[in-house]
């Protein structure tokens, strides 16, 4: 099962205005595990994501994922075993219709026309908007539209599942949608968020990013009910445990 | 200016189609050799900026009339000439299906007039010769002004010759040309400090772009690329959105000189018989009736412009005014009913 | 028209194009064709023909009729782009003032004629070309083209002037908005925040784009944009295709409105 192995030694990355994002990331992820990046902007969370599927090259160290090291050469394969799912899902349908989207990926990989169908319609059941299929992005409601953009990346059967904010824009129901499926995937999940309630609904094991560096890497019960540890770095306790922590007699 | 289908023959539109098809399938196979994957974005990015900008007039100072920004050189100098073209093409054709603006036949006459010339003649044998490696800022605006006055003043004239051998407009090469070029001159000059305005701001900011351009090879981009974008977009947005609300009340420059001309010139009426020319209707239509009748006054209630077809020696014919008329009523009543029909089939169910 | 005119303009048009009627299940390369056979035939007639173009608006009238696409719009579209039409069609009558026919006892001119015959083509191609959207969405139109030839990277770019066009003009209607409500009828200083504003919220759209880049890459872009295989014509289309046909040849050449009009002079003697 080593192809669900994301590996990050020592990564450093700077950007070409001299901004250093990562100064030395190291963790290792494995099969089926379920993690959050958390951190307060600028802490570097999408920088590191955007490692992972070789958007971005680290300046040093190395990146690992499944059995491939990060290069430049290797950079297409690693796109097939991880799937990136970012905060504007506006951003990712980009084709005429849903479809379309969906199909985007699937006709990249090279695969036949009966194949692409298939893949698009299991997809798009899995995130329920099969009825979506013909129409426009532009027609279609944020939480629809955050539906189809997993569905668009799911339909490549990807190992290992990467998402930025993916509920930010969501309303109350969208988002408790998007947590009851995200706890369904038995994929490798790797989640960057501000919503820590997520985090703590979804992810099992919890990274916190402070000015580029791994500042704790653990439970995500224990990290999240750390008050201490949050709020230095710009975080405060998920909503669910404030409303515990106050009811609680000090 | 877009031409307008109603302009042009078949033969003159089936040309220019021809041509500028021809041209646009030997760009996009360049293209498709030579491409960063990153300009993809950027020229649709470009695409919207040119046609927003396209949607603003601007005052001719000095005239008193108004022009408007083809945008043609600037996507040369920076996109190199075949994404030009084809970024030029696609504007467009979304503005003739989108507003209509210029016809579906005309669209190669308005590809070619606004597309070929700047990209392929234009760019290559005059501007990037001239200014072509990024040199002084002097230069650069000479080259830009003299570029696009000339490309716009192949455009222009394009259009004279086009509607001339079209042969559907009775206006002589002479005086069309009279009426455009001169306009098209001010437009260019203005379009000209436009542009040179434009390409030393990328100069400053992002050389490698005009570098890459000059080699006939858009250059990758990175990151801060976004900052030239972005001020294309705000330019984008601000000619679109902000300028529109001050857009200038003048007149378009065509019809400033119409107007001028039409009051200081009489022009000479043609002197031939009218023998040819009904000749000519005659071949094509042998199957006129031939005979006269006195309709009462009143009678046919159709639009203004319905007059009748030209008997063969001259004497009225009103067959095709009743017969426009009636026409023209099935036409509506069909319409209508179908319409009718498809509510009440609709409401039932 | 404002900018605001034409967003909502242009979103109408492609609102009616999404909707589903007999004729916006066709498959989009007859409509294309159809369309270009339709605006070549009509340009095709003579300078002077007045009549024979009449019935060619059963077409335009057919086509609104059956795809629900409300007739005023079209009709006010067509007028609004015609200014250029009409004043070069405008010196035809001015120069042209030979006589040609005689109509209730008023001399005709053959530069009127021709400038009536001007708009009447001019109408009849431009709803034409309007309709075309609109019972086609423009992505239906752009496969079309591609299954008919066109060069794939154009298909593409046109499919993504027409995703960020949208784009675009909804932040800036945004940003109208916002400046209005603070401007409290004071243009002057208005420009300078609007220019400011504009150019933050367009910087986001600036992002935007290469974010979408950034997003094609991560499901395998690799510079092609893929596209499935063709549509298969159905027996609609053919059959749309060939009244098409039928009906141009038929009009084209057979001068039905004067026999119309001829059995109508004979009626009424």
């Amino acid at each position: 099962m080593s192809h669900h192995i994301v590996e990050f030694r020592n990564v450093f990355f700077r950007y070409p205005d001299g901004t250093q994002a990562l100064r030395g990331i190291t963790f290792r992820i494995t099969h089926g595990e379920s993690v959050g990046v958390v951190g307060a902007n600028g802490a570097g969370k999408s920088t590191l994501l955007q490692h992972l599927n070789g958007y971005l090259l680290p300046t040093a160290g190395t990146v690992t994922i499944g059995d491939l090291p990060l290069t430049k050469g290797t950079r297409q394969e690693i796109r097939r075993k991880v799937g990136m799912v970012f905060q504007h899902p506006d951003d990712q349908l980009f084709m005429p219709t849903v479809f379309d989207d969906v199909a985007f990926g699937p006709l990249n990989l090279g695969m036949d026309e009966a194949s692409v169908r298939e893949r698009v319609r299991g997809a798009l059941e899995m995130v329920n908007s099969l009825a979506l299929q013909d129409k426009p992005p532009h027609h279609l409601s944020c939480g629809q539209k955050s539906a189809v953009a997993i569905a668009a990346v799911m339909a490549m059967e990807p190992d290992i599942l990467a998402m930025d904010e993916p509920a930010a824009n969501l309303d109350p129901r969208s988002r408790r949608s998007l947590i009851s499926l995200l706890r369904t995937f038995k994929h490798s999940r790797i989640i960057a968020s501000h919503d820590l309630d997520l985090i703590l609904d979804v992810c099992g094991r919890c990274i916190v990013i402070g000015d580029g560096v791994v500042v704790a890497d653990g439970p995500s019960e224990e990290i999240l009910s750390d008050r201490a540890l949050l709020e230095a770095n710009s975080l405060e306790l998920p909503l669910s445990l404030q409303r515990v922590s106050r009811a609680m007699p000090r | 200016m877009h031409m307008a289908d109603a302009l042009i023959s078949p033969a003159v539109g089936a040309t220019l189609w021809a041509g500028s098809a021809a041209v646009g399938g030997f760009a996009s196979r360049r293209l498709k050799r030579d491409l960063d994957d990153r300009t993809i974005p950027l020229m649709g990015v470009l695409g919207a900026f040119i046609f927003a900008a396209q949607m603003v007039n601007f005052t001719i100072p000095g005239t008193g009339s108004s022009g408007h920004l083809g945008g043609g050189m600037i996507l040369a100098i920076l996109l190199g000439p075949h994404a030009a073209f084809v970024v030029m093409a696609s504007v467009l054709t979304v503005q003739a299906l989108f507003f209509a603006d210029g016809g579906l036949l005309a669209l190669g006459c308005n590809i070619w007039n606004l597309g070929f010339y700047p990209s392929y003649l234009v760019y290559p044998l005059l501007y990037k010769p001239w200014a072509g490696e990024g040199k002084s800022p002097g230069r650069i605006l000479a080259a830009s002004v003299v570029s696009v006055v000339l490309a716009l003043q192949l455009g222009a004239f394009s259009v004279v010759l086009e509607t001339v051998l079209s042969g559907k407009s009775e206006l002589p090469l002479g005086a069309f040309a009279l009426l455009m070029q001169p306009v098209h001159l001010a437009i260019a000059l203005v379009e000209g400090f436009v542009t040179a305005g434009v390409i030393n701001y990328v100069r400053t900011a992002r050389p490698e772009i005009l570098a890459g351009a000059a080699a006939s090879r858009p250059r990758g981009t990175q990151m801060p690329l976004r900052k030239v974008i972005a001020t294309f977009a705000a330019l984008a947005l601000l000619t679109g959105g902000g300028l529109s609300w001050f857009a200038s009340t003048h007149p378009d420059g065509l019809e400033w000189s119409i107007e001028k001309i039409t009051g200081s010139q009489g022009l000479p009426e043609p002197d031939q018989g009218i023998a040819p020319v009904f000749r000519r209707i005659q071949e094509k239509t042998a199957f006129l009736p031939d005979y006269r009748f006195k309709l009462p006054a009143g009678e046919a209630r159709q639009e203004p412009a319905d007059p009748a077809w030209p008997a063969v020696d001259g004497g009225v014919s009103t067959a095709g005014v009743i017969g426009g008329a009636i026409v023209l009523g099935m036409v509506m009543v069909i319409g209508m009913g179908v319409r009718t029909l498809r509510r009440r089939k609709r409401d039932d169910l | 028209m404002t900018f605001d005119e034409k967003y909502f303009d242009i979103g109408r048009l492609d609102r009616l194009s999404y909707r589903d009627t007999v004729v916006h299940r066709l498959d989009g390369r007859a409509k294309v064709i159809g369309t270009a056979l339709f605006v070549l035939t009509v340009i095709s007639f003579s300078k002077y023909e007045i009549a024979g173009l009449v019935p060619f608006f059963l077409y335009p009238a057919l086509l609104m009729a059956l795809g629900d696409i409300p007739v005023r719009f079209i009709a006010r579209k067509v007028i609004v782009v015609s200014p250029f039409a009409i004043f070069i069609g405008m010196f035809n009558p001015i120069l042209d003032t030979r006589a040609a026919a005689m109509i209730f006892g008023v001399s005709v001119s053959a530069g009127w004629l021709s400038f009536a015959s001007i708009l009447m083509k001019f109408a009849l191609t431009v709803s034409a070309a309007l309709l075309l959207i609109a019972t086609t969405s423009f992505s239906g139109v752009c496969h079309a083209l591609r299954q008919l030839g066109c060069p794939a990277l154009f298909v593409s770019q046109l499919q993504f002037l027409h995703r960020y066009l949208f784009v675009l003009m909804e932040e800036t209607m945004r940003i109208v908005r916002a400046r209005d409500m603070r401007s409290f009828g004071r243009r002057g200083t208005g420009l300078k925040v609007f220019a400011r504003l504009i150019g933050i919220l367009f910087l986001r759209t600036v992002d935007r784009a290469e974010r979408i880049y950034y997003a094609m890459l991560s499901r395998g872009f690799r510079g092609d944009m893929p596209a499935l295989g063709q549509s298969r014509w159905v027996w609609p289309d053919l059959a749309f295709l060939s009244a098409m046909a039928l009906f141009l040849l038929i009009f084209r050449f057979v001068p039905v409105t004067e026999g119309i009009g001829r059995i109508a002079q004979g009626v009424i003697r």
